[in-house]
């Protein structure tokens, strides 16, 4: 007979027992761990010396770089070009304010406990944008203006891939709907719109938007590069949007549909407090995959002469002062683009585990 | 607090099977000569029914015959192409804001519960309250307790649905769909995908429901809930109505020959 409370079989437990059911379990396995460990030691330590052990971090100029590692020197020299661009130094509080903003927007979506983290997550969603589209180029409240030819680096790379993002996804759902909908002309309109963008690799749509739109439009009438660049960006982003949400769309038991036919909701509401919130639930990973390649696209921008952070990057290691500094330059910009698409998917998953119900039905 | 549910006192007993309470009552749902068909195959032929005020109808048939089509076109799920449905006085056309009228005093309950998996039971409840008759929070919230007492399950109002049992969840949707206080309920087998020891405690729900005096029609395979609550038994095939008789009549004493081999197999056993 079983006892009253029977307690599960304990496990071993311990750094032994785990390295023994993990790590050794088979000849075969202990094999793959000892040559797997070697790879790592012969590979990490030559690779942590050259960034950290060898490498120059102080100094004044490219005499100083004297180790046998990285030069961390000419990262450091260049950083201000690196992130404002040729922003005007004595202007460049404007954009460190922005920085700042979209930290305090931002950070405390990852602390759980953060108080009325929901307004911050708002406000940079919705007030953000407007804030700097005052700030940065100027003009208004007496603030001098910058062009945006001036504008550079890792500011720039945030801003294209900022604005392509949250104008993306709105326009992403409204095609996706739309591309569902009944009615033959909005199906329509919606269906051409998304197949001729998605189907145009994006350095077309630069080209066009850089060299080609300018002859189609009238006299006088004269958007800038960058804002032509971003409009091109967000429509072609948002054909990918539409194509993500429609997924989730299509994922929603016609049940859904019909019991809030049966409660007297009318479209807009049905679509809005059922169907869309489910939907982008289950397709979140999707958003952020499409976020995040648009992120990395936006390096794309320099064929069409902006200076983006890796442009920025590719134009200072050419300069004859510095020496074999390329590496350690693209290393610089990898780093920047990890520490920003990691912080996405992280805040992606968070997200994702929030917003379980745990339901299927 | 619907005064629906205070009108009548008295609950008729199991044994008490369906006095023609409600003879002399309006009728609320009209159906004349209806139609409908799936592209070239015609599902539903020449319908009629009258339903009074209050009356319970209970439609059975074997599967296929389209008697969930049926109830799905008295809230225009689905359309009917030929005939005429009223419904509270208001014929169900292409017209848009005569649909939504009619969906705002028609609930429905379905087979497969189709609660919404992302809001709490209680949100599910109140959600087309506030939107669509845009009653205040508070004041829905209330109205939604009372209706998720009656059914039973007032402690399990801020769980997600994921988290009940079947039996649960269609109770859920009985409440959900009473809080907005219709005056028709339509049930499309309610109880065909529970666990059997589920279906009672859905029942005796349906069962209070009838007997508080709201009009209802269900589609069900309970021929002892069809004994214990209908006025009439509807037997469908084919798309038609093949026999309509109070359920005493109805099941001692079917005229139909295909009523009489549809209840033969479904007592048999």
């Amino acid at each position: 007979m079983a006892e009253p409370m029977m307690k599960p079989p304990k496990i071993a437990i311990g750094p032994v027992a785990w390295m023994r059911q993990n790590l050794f379990s088979s000849w075969y396995n202990s094999l793959l761990t000892i040559v797997v460990g070697y790879l790592v030691i012969t590979s990490v330590g030559p690779l942590f010396s050259w960034v950290f052990l060898d490498a120059s971090f102080l100094g004044a100029g490219p005499e100083d770089c004297t180790g046998t590692g990285a030069c961390w020197l000419f990262i450091n020299e260049r950083l201000n070009f690196f992130i404002y661009g040729f922003y005007p130094g004595e202007l460049q509080w404007r954009v460190d304010l922005m920085f700042l903003l979209l930290a305090v927007c931002f950070v405390p979506q990852f602390i759980e406990r953060f108080p009325g983290r929901k307004w911050f997550g708002l406000f940079g969603l919705t007030g953000l944008p407007v804030v700097g589209y005052f700030l940065i180029p100027g003009g208004t409240f007496g603030m001098e203006i910058v062009q945006s030819t001036k504008w550079g680096g890792l500011m720039l790379t945030l801003i294209l891939a900022y604005i392509g993002i949250i104008a993306s996804l709105p326009i992403g759902i409204v095609l996706a709907l739309g591309r569902r909908s009944e009615m033959p002309i909005i199906r329509g309109i919606c269906v051409v719109f998304i197949e001729v963008w998605r189907a145009v690799p994006l350095i077309t749509v630069l080209f066009m938007a850089s060299v080609m739109l300018p002859l189609f439009l009238p006299d006088g009438m004269n958007f800038e590069k960058l804002s032509r660049a971003l409009i091109g960006i967000t429509l072609w982003q948002s054909a990918y949007m539409a194509e993500v949400i429609r997924g989730g769309l299509q994922a929603i038991p016609r049940g859904q549909y019909e019991a809030a036919d049966a409660l007297g909701l009318g479209y807009w509401k049905k679509t809005g407090l059922i169907i869309l919130p489910q939907a982008l639930k289950m397709v979140i990973p999707g958003i952020v995959n499409t976020f995040i390649s648009l992120f990395k696209d936006t390096t794309l921008v320099l064929i069409i002469g902006l200076f983006d952070i890796l442009g920025t990057v590719q134009s200072t290691i050419t300069d004859p002062a510095w020496q074999n500094v390329a590496i350690e330059g693209y290393v610089f910009v990898a780093f920047c683009f990890w520490i920003f698409c990691f912080g996405i998917s992280r805040y992606s998953q968070n997200l994702e585990r929030k917003l379980d119900t745990g339901h299927k039905t | 607090m619907g005064n629906t549910m205070t009108d009548q006192t008295q609950t008729p007993g199991p044994q008490q099977s369906v006095p023609s309470q409600t003879a002399d009552q309006p009728d609320i749902i009209r159906v004349e000569a209806m139609h409908k068909w799936y592209g070239d195959f015609h599902v539903l032929k020449d319908l009629n029914l009258n339903v009074r005020h209050g009356e319970r109808i209970v439609i059975c048939g074997p599967s296929g015959s389209g008697k969930s089509t049926f109830i799905r076109c008295i809230n225009r799920l689905e359309e009917h192409q030929r005939g005429k449905i009223v419904v509270d006085n208001i014929e169900l056309t292409d017209d848009v804001r005569h649909i939504d009228t009619v969906r705002r005093e028609v609930g429905m309950v379905f087979q497969h519960f189709n609660l919404f998996p992302h809001l709490t039971v209680l949100e599910n409840c109140c959600l087309s309250p506030i939107w669509v008759r845009k009653t205040p929070r508070k004041e829905a919230e209330a109205d939604a307790m009372e209706y998720l007492k009656r059914v039973k399950i007032p402690d399990q109002a801020n769980k997600f649905p994921g988290q009940l049992s079947g039996g649960q969840q269609q109770r859920v949707a009985i409440a959900r769909a009473l809080c907005m206080k219709p005056k028709i309920m339509l049930f499309d087998e309610p109880t065909s995908a529970l666990d059997p020891e589920m279906i009672k405690e859905v029942l005796d729900v349906m069962i209070e429901l009838a007997g508080s005096g709201m009009t209802m029609i269900c589609v069900t395979h309970e021929m002892g809930f069809a004994k214990t609550v209908a006025d009439r038994v509807i037997f469908m095939d084919g798309g038609e109505i093949v026999e309509e008789a109070p359920p005493h009549e109805f099941f001692t004493n079917p005229q139909e020959p295909r009523t009489q081999s549809f209840l033969q197999q479904i007592l048999a056993h």
